[in-house]
Formats: C-alpha cells, structure tokens, sequence
C-alpha cells in the first residue's frame, strides 16, 4: 500500500493506504477527522467539500493519492484559537444549519464562493443561489444559508 | 435571562459543535474491535430465492462471517413488526404480511436485504458481497399504484388477494350521495400524489455491540426514536429484555419520517455482533438509502366537490388508493388513514365528506411517513379541488374560501372527519396573506410578465393538520399498537443547575435550545444552567420520540409537568425554611416568595437544600429535586395557515420560476421564532421539491428504480427555489396544553406543494392547460403546453 503524505490543518500527516481510497475516506477513517461528511456516492451532495491548495473540492471525488503533498484545509480546521471563521459565524447568527450533516461542506463551498467575488463590491443573491448548485441541504430550505453568506461577504472582504 | 426566555430568537447552543466538525453522529462512531457489515440486497423487484451460495464470500479475505434468513431463523430471530393496524370496512382487520429481517424463498422490492457479510474492513466486507451468488428465478412485477389491485397484477403475497392491504373508509356516504344529488355545481379531479424519497441528509448508520461481561446490547442507530426501536426490536425481533438492550441515537442528520421505522439493518448488527463477538458498523450508501429508506406518498386519488348556487360546499367525496410497497413498513398503514382522510374537511365547514382507501402491495420499496404524511396528501387534492371550483363557478379563489371557512367563533368545531379543531383563526390568516402578496396588484405583474413574453400565475393554498397524535387511548382504539405520550425528567443537580431528559429526539430541530429557553423561563434559572438530554435509552426515562409536529406540544408539554411538580415540591421546602405555611409560598422568576413579604429563596437554594436537607421536612418529604412526569395530550394541536405562491412560466422551456412566496402560520405560542421560521423554510422546499422537481419512479415493465441516485432523483437546489416571507400569527394558541404551542415541522411541506401547484396552474389556464400533475418539471409543462395548442 503506498504511503501518503499531505498536510491538514496545518499539520503533517502521513499514512498508507489503498490506492481506492478516496481522500474522504482517508480524512475520515485514517485521520479522524469526521467532520467531513459523505452524503451521495455520484459527487452531487457537496457535504464533503474540503480546501485543496485554497480551492473547495469535493473531497469524494478524488483520491487519497493524488492529494500527495496537498495542503487540504477541513471544517475541523478553520476556527483559529476558539474563534470561528466569519463564515461559521453568520451560519450560526443566520440559523443557517438544522441537522448540520449538510454543514461542513457548506461552510467550505461558501467561503470559496465569497473568495471567488472577493474582488467585486457586492454580492448577488442570484449569483449564491447559482454557486451553491453543487451543495444539498435538505433541511433550511437554502434561505438562511443565502443569508449567511451574503452577510459574509464584507465581513470576509475586510 | 430576558433574552434567552419564550419568544426570543435564541442562537443555538448546537451550533459550535456543528460548525465546527465535532458533531458526533452515528458513522462518526468507531468502536475497538470493530468490523464492519455490507448488506447483500435484491437487484429485482420481484424473484424467487433458488439458491444462495455463500462459500466464495466466506473465504475472502478478511471476511468473518456470511448470514442469510436460515441462520436468523435458527436463532429465532422473529420478522419486522408493523406499528399500526388498520382495519377496513366491516371491521376487516388489514392483511399483515410476513416481514423478515432477511428474505426468505422471495424478494419483492429492489433492495430488498437477502444476507449480511462482515470483515474486517469496509472495503473488505463489500469486495466479498460480491461474491455472494444468489440465484434468483424472475417472477411478473406491478409497480403501478392504479394496477396494483387489477386481477392480472402479480401477487406479491399469498394471504393478499388483488394485492390489498386493506379497504377502507371513513366519513357518511349515504350524506355525500345526497348532497352530490341536490348540488348547482359538482367540480371533479383526478390526481396522483408523486412518490418520494426522504433524502435526509445523513445515510442511515448503525452500530450493534454486545458486552459478554454484562450480557448486554448496545445499538447506535441514526434514528428519530430510539425508545421505540428498543421496544420493537427487543420485543418482536430480537427477544431481548429492554434492561439489556441500549438504543442511543446520537446527532442525526436529519430524518423527515424516514428515520422514524424499525429497520432490517438495526437488527442485523445487534444480533450480528453478539454472533463474531465483535462491534459490527453498517453505513449505508446513498445508492441503498434509495432502496432501503421508506419513501413516500404515492397516492392516486379521484375526488369530487359538491357546491350550492353561492359556492358553499356541501359535501366532498374521495377515493384514493395508496402504495404501501413490498411490505408494511412500521407505520405505513396510518399514514393514508388516520392521517390523511381525517384531515379532509381542511379549514372547511364543509358538512358531508366521504372517503375510501384502498391500500395495496407492490414491488416498490415500502411507503412510510415522510415530512407531513398523510397530510399533505390530503392539503393538496382538497386546495387543487378548492381552486377548481373557483375557477368553474367564476367565483375568486379567495372568495370562495372565505365563503367556506370555518369562523373562528365557531370553535371548538367538530368536523364530520373525526377530528375536533379547537383553535384557529382561518379568515385573518388569509386576509394577511392576500395584504403580503399584494392580491390585488396580482393582474398588473400579470400584464407585466406577459409582456415579457412569460406566463404569470397564483395560487392560494390553505392548510391545516393535526399534531401530537393523541390521546392515546383514542389512538389505541384506532389501531396503534403503541402510548402516544411523552416523558420528560427534570433532575436539579444539589448547586442549582439542571438535567432536562426528553424522550423527544432532535436531528434539525434545535430542541437543546428550545427546551432549554422553556425551562430557563419556568424555573427562572439562567438558560446556561439547563442541559438537554436525549437520545439514549439508558439515560432517558422513557419516549416516542420526534416525528408529526410532536416534539414541543407532547414533549414541550412533558417537560411543563415535571416543572410543575419541581416547583409543587419546591414550595414545601421553601415553607418548611421560611416558617410559614406552604400556601403562603409563591413561585415567581425563580424565587419562592412569601406572599405580601421581602422573605424569599431563590430556586438554587431549594435545590440545594433538598440535597443537604439540614433543616429540612424530612418527615413528610423525601430528599433531592428530581422530577418525572408523562403527558398524554388530551386532543391533537392543529396547526394551520395560508400559503400564496406567484410563479413565472417560461413558454418555450417550460421553466417554472417562482416569482414569490408567502406563508402565514399559526403555530400557537412561538417558543424560538428563528427556529420556527427555519422550519418553515424547510419545509416550503420540500413542498416546493414535490411540485416541481422530485419524483421517485418505477419502470412498469421492469420494475427498476429509475430514479436510484442524484443524477435521477432531482433534489431542489438553492436556485430553484426564492427565499420567502413567512410570518406567524399568535393570536389563536392551542387551547389544551399548558404553553399554547402547536408545532411547525410539517406545515410547510403541507402547504407548498397546492400552492404551487394552483400557481401553475393559473398560469397554464390562461393558454388553454387545465390540469397538470406534479412533479411540474420544465418537460412536463413543455408537454402539456405543446398539447394543448395543438
Ligand atoms: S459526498 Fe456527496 S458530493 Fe461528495
Ligand atoms: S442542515 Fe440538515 S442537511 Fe443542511
């Protein structure tokens, strides 16, 4: 089984595993780190989204070794010292989650929607709406979640 | 204290460990020694078991064990039960077929589980399923609800002639038939309730454990009621005492229903990891969430309206057959009876209903409850049938139901459908709808759209449904098999804060912030005192778990009783300390007053002198402040409201847009108005999702799922939907429980889909469409619309 090395959160990491293994797979079972979650198995739910080098990726869609010497980023790993992320916040301040299972992948599909419109001075409804293609929630109807990222927006623009 | 009590938008204490990754749910869970299961299922929906050779699989690698239904069987592992028994015209009990945990000699559904394989790893256990040859001989398939009963359909089971569960009926025919005879106006419809499936989020999981120390089981399971699974599956499938058996459902990710049933799997890892004496996990993919979870819906209805020369409905009449799938699932048999014909009379003081059921089997996978159940099946015939006969009398949509409505001064009303409605305000919640949309600026954004080229329409829904299925002795005598109660613990700890344990189960519902401001409130202590407890059959009392709008008006309720008794209790003691009579004690913000004086304790120092009872009545009183109570809720709450949907109809596409949105709902007391709305934005979607894009399907001739993965099964995105205005009205709160409440999970899912769906249709009407079904996807209103010019 060949060995993969990458770094998550910030840390190093290494482990062996088969070349299948899907790099969700790895995140959750060789690392731990469960709050990836798995939803579908036909890449369309986005509740595995994770950052690869600063881009939102669905993490079950690409393999554990082809991720080698990645810098992956996990909803594990955005709160800084106990401070959420302002994304995290304005979920929490919109009551953007129910069930949270949806939530991870959300949270990292958001943030690199507010990236990818960093550089424009506002933020459309219609253009988050059409960006979120890619993520199911089954439980807030999308509205709250709408909310929270557009009150993002400037917050994260700075 | 002031903002975290009744009524504020309290944010939610769920939310960091949500956030943040460190949420704990099922699949999250290893346990040492763990090995893992892959379920063998059915790739037929109908065929005969030959042989099923296991040899193969037995020896891959890492494989420690296959099972199929003859090792159940040598086990005495009894067969899935059914929750609810219906019983047809002329008391017929319902036809209740076999359900084993495996199958045995044939599988009547796609997915239907057939043997178990366990290795050590996930890959491993599913490498080696494939190896697992089964040699199935084909047999003839009906999938089709309207065939089922047809005398050359196939028959699924041998004590079920024409495929029926049961007929049944409700309501007074001989009226019906009278009032349709003298009628100015009879408006028919004929509609079919779209199958569909749940989708939550999170793929069911379950981890079975057993402790050869102690003798015990432990199942983690993703489940909405994990009080219910120990009782059904220690009793009827398992054979094991519940003082031995655990049920913990930790988070979940959201349920809809379909999370409410017993299924084959959770026993298979109980019974499976006391056989390799290891902990056995089960996670499903989504691909076996699509053939294993219950679906819902899928009724096919003809109903007709009776009206006098005003408009005034004199009697409805229903017919309706409904799919229960290859077997019963738990609660199947309910859902299109006591949950759907009796909700029929709508807000209407409509005085005559009829209505017959026929269930029936097909080689589908089993119908349950999904998100409203029964409900919206009942909401959507009656407001498309409401909107018809507007259109056919010429009388406006909104006038003719205001003509109908029940008036408030007319409660409690008694419906001819059974049911007792004790509150509600129908005519202001509509009038309030019709000012938020704008009604009568309706023709203008008409014009404006068509001279954009698009098809404007609106469509008014008005629902009501009935909550907390109660009470339960009423219940037993309509076929529940099971209390319908539930159980609340307040267990004070000796420095003042408090353990709530709820027999309630949150998976979306944000109940450890909501429970937590009620009790907060009634006990006067700050909300950061309070912990919410659930989900685990060892901590918890006892419970029935969420599902129907339940939580808050029967679990909400529970947690009021125990309080009251803590306070009851609390009163002697303060009595005792303060030297005064116990009726000289008032309770108030969390201080135990005597009356007319500054002399007062606080809550804190009567729990804490009930565990240090120093000075203290201990002659007449046991020490500790720790309090049960069971509410059984004296009537059903019924929520209600009133939906308007606008939509845009692009001709050459057949794209439905919906323009807006707005619902109005009486919920009672609102406890978290922020969560409250959120349930309704939820639910609006589902409805939404129904009308216009999810539709579970059958291949007649081959009986496959077409619609077995997201690339088929469309689920509602964010851009296909808007976001919405909603507002509650609070001004009618329920009448029989102690905090008004009503509940909100289902009402949008309820609604939507009528309004949407009258919205489409007022749209098509004006180029000549009468009638469209769900779910109105772009092909099928490019369909009905190329129809209909030529
Ligand atoms: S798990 Fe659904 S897209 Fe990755
Ligand atoms: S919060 Fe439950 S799926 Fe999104």
């Amino acid at each position: 089984m060949p060995t993969v090395t990458m770094t998550v959160n910030g840390k190093k990491m290494s482990a062996e595993c088969e070349n299948r293994t899907l790099l969700v797979q790895f995140l959750r079972e060789k690392q731990g780190l469960t709050g990836t979650h798995v939803g579908c198995d036909t890449t369309q739910c986005g509740a595995c989204v994770v950052h690869i080098d600063g881009l939102p990726v669905k993490s079950c869609t690409t393999l554990a070794v082809q991720n080698e010497g990645a810098k992956i980023v996990t909803i594990e790993g955005l709160a800084k010292d106990g401070k959420l992320h302002p994304m995290q916040e304005m979920f929490r301040e919109h009551h953007a989650l129910q069930c949270g299972f949806c939530t991870p992948g959300m949270v990292m599909a958001a943030i690199g929607i507010v990236d990818r419109h960093k550089g424009e001075p506002t933020l459309a409804e219609k253009t988050v709406r059409h960006e979120l293609e890619g993520n199911f929630c089954r439980c807030t109807g999308y509205h709250n979640i709408v909310k929270a990222i557009m009150a993002a927006f400037p917050l994260m623009k700075g | 204290m002031a903002n975290a009590g009744i009524g504020q938008a309290v944010r939610r204490r769920e939310d960091f460990r949500f956030l943040t990754g460190t949420g704990t749910y099922t699949d999250d869970i290893d346990r040492p020694g763990q090995v893992y299961a892959h379920i063998v299922r059915s790739p037929h929906p109908h065929a005969q078991i030959r042989r099923i050779d296991t040899a193969a699989a037995e020896r891959a690698s890492g494989v420690l064990a296959v099972f199929t239904h003859d090792h159940l069987a040598a086990d005495g592992v009894g067969g899935l039960p059914c929750g609810w028994l219906v019983k047809g015209k002329g008391d017929k009990p319902m036809v209740e077929p076999p359900h084993p945990v495996l199958a045995t000699g044939v599988v009547r559904h796609i997915g239907d589980p057939v043997a178990i394989v366990i290795a050590a790893t996930r890959v491993q256990a599913a490498d080696a399923a494939e190896l697992v040859k089964i040699d199935y001989q084909m047999l003839p398939v009906v999938t089709s609800t309207a065939e089922a009963t047809r005398p050359d359909a196939p028959r699924l089971h041998t004590d079920a002639p024409r495929n029926l569960c049961y007929d049944w009926e409700l309501g007074d025919k001989a009226a019906v038939d009278a009032a349709f005879a003298r009628a100015a106006h009879t408006v028919t419809l004929d509609l079919v309730n779209n199958r569909l499936v749940a989708n939550a989020m999170e793929p069911r999981a379950a981890i079975g454990e057993y402790d050869r120390a102690t003798g015990t089981h432990t199942l983690y399971t993703t489940s909405q009621n994990p009080h219910v699974i120990r009782l059904l599956m220690g009793a009827f499938v398992l054979h094991i005492p519940e003082h031995k058996l655990r049920v913990v459902a930790p988070d979940v990710g959201g349920g809809f229903g379909s999370k409410i049933y017993h299924y084959a799997e959770e026993a298979l890892v109980t019974w499976a990891a006391k056989k390799v004496g290891r902990p056995v996990k089960w996670t499903a993919d989504r691909s076996e969430s699509f053939v294993s979870d219950a679906q819902g819906r899928d009724h096919v209805t003809s109903c007709a309206l009776a009206l006098d020369k005003d408009g005034k409905f004199l009697a409805l009449r229903v017919k309706t057959v409904a799919n229960m799938g290859g077997y019963l699932s738990t609660f199947a048999p309910a859902i299109p009876t006591y949950l759907y014909a009796t909700l029929l009379a709508g807000l209407y003081a409509t005085p005559a209903i009829h209505c017959e059921v026929q269930a029936v089997f097909t080689n589908t996978v089993p119908v349950d409850a999904y998100r409203g159940a029964g409900r919206p099946e009942a909401c959507y015939l009656l407001e498309r049938l409401v909107e018809k006969s507007a259109r056919q009398t010429g009388i406006d949509r909104a006038e003719i139901r205001r003509r109908n409505f029940i008036p408030r001064a007319a409660m409690p009303y008694q419906t001819p459908v059974a049911l007792q409605y004790d509150s509600g305000d129908f005519v202001a919640n509509m009038e309030r709808a019709l000012k938020v949309v704008d009604y009568a600026g309706f023709a203008a954004r008409r014009a404006d759209s068509a001279r954009r080229g698009r098809l404007r329409g609106i469509g008014l829904s008005t629902y009501i449904e009935a909550c907390g299925i109660a009470p339960s002795d009423v219940a037993g005598s309509l076929g529940a098999r099971a209390g319908l109660y539930e159980v609340a613990e307040i267990r004070f700890h000796p420095t003042g804060s408090v353990t709530v344990f709820t027999g309630t189960h949150q998976h979306g519902q944000g109940h450890e912030t909501t429970f937590a401001q009620l009790v907060s409130e009634k006990l006067g202590i700050p909300i950061e005192n309070v912990e919410i407890a659930h989900g685990d059959t060892a901590q918890i009392p006892f419970g029935m778990g969420t599902y129907g709008s339940r939580s808050i008006a029967v679990g909400g309720s529970a947690i009021v009783k125990a309080i009251d008794k803590i306070v009851a209790k609390g009163k002697k003691i303060a009595a005792h300390i303060l030297e005064v009579a116990e009726r000289d004690i008032e309770f108030k913000d969390g201080k135990f007053q005597v009356a007319g004086t500054d002399k007062a304790m606080s809550m804190g120092e009567v729990a804490f002198a009930a565990y240090v009872p120093h000075n203290y009545p201990l002659k007449e009183l046991e020490p500790g402040l720790d309090e049960t109570a069971f509410y059984d809720p004296k009537n059903f709450t019924f929520p209600n409201g009133c939906h308007i949907c606008e939509v845009e109809v692009d001709r050459e596409t057949g794209v439905v847009d919906i323009a807006r949105f707005i619902a109005i709902d009486d919920f009672g007391t609102v406890i978290n108005p922020m969560i409250v709305e959120g349930q309704v934005h939820g639910g609006l979607v589902q409805g939404i999702g129904q009308a216009l894009v999810e539709n579970c399907v059958y291949d007649g001739a081959s009986g496959q799922l077409l619609t077995g993965s997201y690339n088929d099964y469309c689920m509602p995105r964010a851009d296909d939907v808007p976001s919405f205005q909603v507002e509650t009205n609070e001004s009618a709160p329920c009448t029989h429980n102690p905090l008004g409440v009503k509940g909100c999970g289902e009402a949008g899912t309820i609604g939507a889909g009528a309004a949407v769906m009258n919205a489409v249709v007022d749209a098509l009407a004006t180029v000549g469409v009468t009638e469209i079904d769900m779910p109105a996807t772009p092909h099928n209103v490019w369909r009905a619309l190329k129809n209909a010019k030529t």
